[in-house]
């Protein structure tokens, strides 16, 4: 049958050994890689030397005291009598503020990501999904504009409040925020459930319903819980659009109405007025440690529990 | 004999059926709504924006300076300075990150220590933007003693935008089939010349949407800059395209939104829409190119 | 035909994933131009043994291999140059991988890794590794279009011309046949027969009648142990040293 096979010419010349300098390159390219590898760990570990580095000299100082800076309200930092530090009004501020834009999004979001994912068909899914990615572009100090202007008239216009930018301001622009964040991972959770789930249930004669609550939401529930705690992580961390959209009131809020003032943005409001090398200066930058370590927190929990589901 | 089931009736909805379905029927209601309320409102914002900055928006104002302590004129200086921060930090951030991404994807065993690699990403993509501020305020202007300058600016948000590239490369890189390595490695091919010659050419697009995307990010991006390069104002010439050194500070959109809008008094009303229309549609205009570019992509795969 | 010569000397390997043994002590000799069958049912470690042969199990994580391998006298477990080890073995997956590469690169693949670069060459070798793999015919007004457009059988093809293309003393075929239609499969079995004057193959295959047809020695192996080797015509006879391969090769085993 292949008679026209020659065999003869198996072994014609032997082929070259790699030239030096091709091995070299590919040496050299390699360190490359493995550098650029490394340089994730480096970055996290500058990033809390230079900023702890900053901070330290306020615990030599004679004004400062950890425990009234977390748990003290009262945040004066240029007073010229009484100089206090105390971040807990922040903290509040900064966890009120998620907490609402965490009540708005998550249903919103899991609610959309069970519909992209379940109940529409391919062409909605794509551009919906094309629209959510967009949304998620938008950039914050956007979003703060936003809240500034039309969120903050809507606000006044519906409520009467005499000031737009406040509590629920932030929280409602913050949740629009987190809303694409917490579609696209949920979504992600949901397409992660092995199509032979639905399948099966299919085959038992439950509806699309009835797979997404006794079917998909089980399942998929740790990685459902890790779009919500990515999405907390986000909310956490953002500043701009706080910044523009909550008014700058240093207080614990007793409604959704009152101003507030988040960890994130009282850094960006002071820092530039703090003078270099002043107490209040390396104070704030130990707000950003607290930062730091608060976020290391919710993202560390997040890959534990993503890794939960694959483990399984 | 006589009990035969109708025919008619056999395949009949039962009760039961019928509220079955009515519940599916309101839950995808009730779904779908979710997503027109998320939707709807947002796009009319951003159409009331639109509508308020039409008075400025025009050639002019994207070319022209801003004039009368920025009460009026029009924003190319800052535009400028943000086209110079998106390219030098993503000429730093993208080739670290695509190499990071290759080692994590194609060199990296499962150990403690690539463990721990992949948790800094994580956490790297989840520092507060502020944090990076200060990390950048504290590094690159006072220790590297930088100063406030634009190399200052570009390289903290390098390493804003690092962990996202180094993401979106490994998702590209590990859509390459295990297959085609193993076919490579079974007639003598390095890693590298794996990686190299059908790794690298099936992945780059995927790769090039992520870094693209990244633009858009740094773009928008304002807390890291502003206590490391950014300026409120600075005077540069109508339509010049070079007007900034490397160590100098710059003017910047997002900046420039924020400080029209916070703190300038007296502008004209239409002036901060219009500057949060440009950077909007700059924004959206370079993620929905990277989306066309994916969609085209997948729909001209070579396996 | 009497070849007495060993290519391949295997001792006692014992493959390990984590802490799962899948190769229990294997000790072989393959010997120069004989097509060696690997016989036996799935999970039996018949791919994890190829994998030891040329190294591409160092890619497992958690893979430990034990035992010593010589190939033409050199220890390869120990070797520096895996590289040059894995030209020397040519290796054939059980599923066809046309690379996403056009159809000369394909085979010109392995020559331009190991340093050729020389054109002239590489179309020589390409033209002579596609006659040898039958796809010459085929393909030879194509040679710029891509490799994963051709159709299952010819991919299958393109690959056994890419495992030939750098120059192998060893060809090893995964269960080759699985992924393609009769009629080539009986194509490239002449091709192998036709192959094996120049080179040694070993053939990992689950029909045991390919085993049959074509192989000199045959090796039956049961869950990572070694149950039997020896000459073809005795494991298919109805007398074979070991029970379970009588079993197992006239489809009693249970």
């Amino acid at each position: 049958m292949n008679k026209e096979v020659n065999t003869d010419i198996v072994r014609p010349k032997q082929i070259p050994r790699r030239a030096f300098a091709a091995i070299a390159g590919e040496k050299l390219i390699e360190l490359i890689i493995r550098l650029s590898g490394v340089s994730a760990i480096i970055f996290v570990l500058a990033i809390f030397f230079f900023v702890f580095r900053e901070a330290l000299p306020i615990f030599f100082s004679d004004h400062f005291d950890l425990f009234k800076f977390l748990f003290n309200t009262q945040w004066y930092p240029t007073s010229a009598v009484n100089v206090r530090y105390g971040t807990f009004a922040l903290t509040v501020g900064s966890i009120s503020i998620t907490f609402l834009a965490m009540l708005i999004a998550v249903p919103f979001g899991l609610g959309s990501a069970i519909y992209i994912s379940e109940f529409c068909g391919p062409k909605q899914k794509e551009s919906l999904k094309i629209i959510i990615e967009l949304l998620a572009a938008i950039p914050s100090v956007v979003w703060g504009f936003i809240g500034l202007t039309v969120m903050s008239r809507m606000i006044i216009s519906i409520t009467g409040a005499p000031v737009g930018v406040n509590l629920l301001n932030g929280g409602i622009i913050l949740a629009l925020m987190s809303v694409p964040i917490i579609v696209s991972i949920s979504e992600d959770a949901l397409k992660a459930v092995p199509d032979s789930y639905r399948e099966a249930a299919l085959a038992l004669g439950a509806t699309r319903w009835q797979i997404v609550y006794r079917v998909l939401l089980p399942a998929a529930k740790n990685g459902l819980l890790a779009a919500v705690l990515l999405g907390v992580g986000r909310a956490v961390g953002e500043t701009m659009a706080v910044l523009m959209a909550t008014g700058h009131a240093v207080q614990i809020p007793h409604g959704l109405l009152d101003s507030v003032r988040t960890l994130t943005a009282n850094i960006a409001a002071e820092l530039g007025e703090a003078s270099v090398g002043s107490d209040h200066y390396h104070v704030l930058f130990l707000t950003g440690v607290l930062l730091f370590l608060l976020t290391f927190a919710v993202n560390l929990t997040a890959d534990f529990v993503i890794r939960g589901i694959r483990r399984k | 004999m006589a009990d035969a089931i109708d025919p008619a009736t056999r395949f009949a909805k039962t009760d039961f059926v019928i509220r079955k379905e009515r519940i599916q029927a309101i839950s995808k209601a009730l779904f779908l709504i979710m997503v027109v309320i998320m939707i709807i409102p947002l796009l009319s914002i951003i159409a009331y924006l639109v509508y308020h900055a039409m008075p400025s928006l025009n050639w002019e104002f994207l070319i022209e300076a801003p004039k009368k302590g920025m009460s009026e004129g029009g924003i190319w200086p800052a535009f400028v300075g943000t086209l110079y921060l998106v390219v030098i930090s993503l000429a730093i951030a993208a080739p670290i990150g695509v190499f990071a991404a290759i080692y994590l994807n194609e060199y990296a065993k499962e150990n403690w220590f690539n463990r721990i690699i992949h948790l800094a990403v994580i956490n790297l993509a989840g520092v507060p933007s502020i944090v990076h501020a200060l990390f950048g305020l504290g590094a690159f202007v006072y220790a590297a003693q930088f100063g406030y300058s634009i190399i200052s600016a570009s390289l903290t948000l390098a390493i804003m935008t690092l962990p996202v590239i180094i993401a979106s490369t490994r998702e590209a890189l590990a859509s390459v089939p295990a297959s085609f390595r193993e076919a490579c490695w079974n007639v003598g091919a390095t890693r590298w010349q794996t990686i190299r010659a059908i790794v690298l050419p099936n992945s780059i697009s995927g790769i090039l949407t992520g870094i693209i995307l990244q633009v858009s990010r740094a773009a928008g991006e304002t807390a890291p800059i502003m206590f490391t390069g950014a300026v409120f104002y600075k005077a540069v010439a109508r339509g010049e395209l070079f007007p900034y050194y490397l160590n100098e500070q710059c003017m910047a959109l997002s900046m420039h939104l924020y400080t029209i809008s916070t703190q300038v008094p007296n502008v004209k009303e239409s002036i901060p829409y219009a500057t949060a229309v440009v950077l909007l549609c700059s924004v959206l205009v370079v993620n929905a190119s990277a989306i066309a570019l994916r969609v085209w992509l997948r729909n001209h795969k070579k396996w | 035909m009497e070849q007495t010569t060993n290519t391949i000397e295997i001792e006692d390997l014992r493959l390990a994933y984590g802490v799962k043994e899948v190769l229990h002590g294997v000790t072989l000799n393959i010997h120069r131009n004989e097509i060696f069958s690997i016989i036996g049912p799935a999970k039996s470690g018949k791919t994890s043994f190829l994998r030891c042969l040329n190294r591409t199990i160092d890619f497992i994580s958690q893979a430990t291999v034990s035992g010593t391998i010589r190939v033409d006298g050199e220890d390869i477990l120990r070797l520096k140059d895996i590289y040059h080890l894995r030209r020397k073995i040519g290796m054939v997956a059980p599923l066809p991988v046309g690379l996403p590469l056009s159809i000369f690169d394909n085979v010109a693949f392995a020559p331009r890794c190991a340093g050729l670069t020389q054109k002239t060459d590489l179309a020589e070798i390409v033209e002579r590794c596609l006659k040898q793999a039958a796809l010459w015919d085929e393909v030879k007004d194509r040679l710029n279009t891509l490799g994963t457009a051709l159709s299952g059988g010819q991919q299958q093809r393109l690959t056994i011309a890419r495992a030939l293309s750098h120059q192998p003393e060893i060809l090893c075929l995964d269960e080759f046949s699985i992924a393609i239609d009769p009629v080539t499969t009986m194509r490239i079995e002449d091709v192998l027969k036709e192959l094996r004057k120049e080179i040694t193959i070993i053939l990992v295959t689950n029909l045991t009648q390919q085993a049959r047809r074509l192989a000199d020695r045959t090796m039956f192996l049961l869950n990572g142990d070694c149950i039997e080797i020896d000459r073809t015509e005795i494991i298919f006879s109805d007398t074979p040293g070991n029970r379970k391969t009588y079993e197992y090769v006239n489809g009693i085993f249970g």
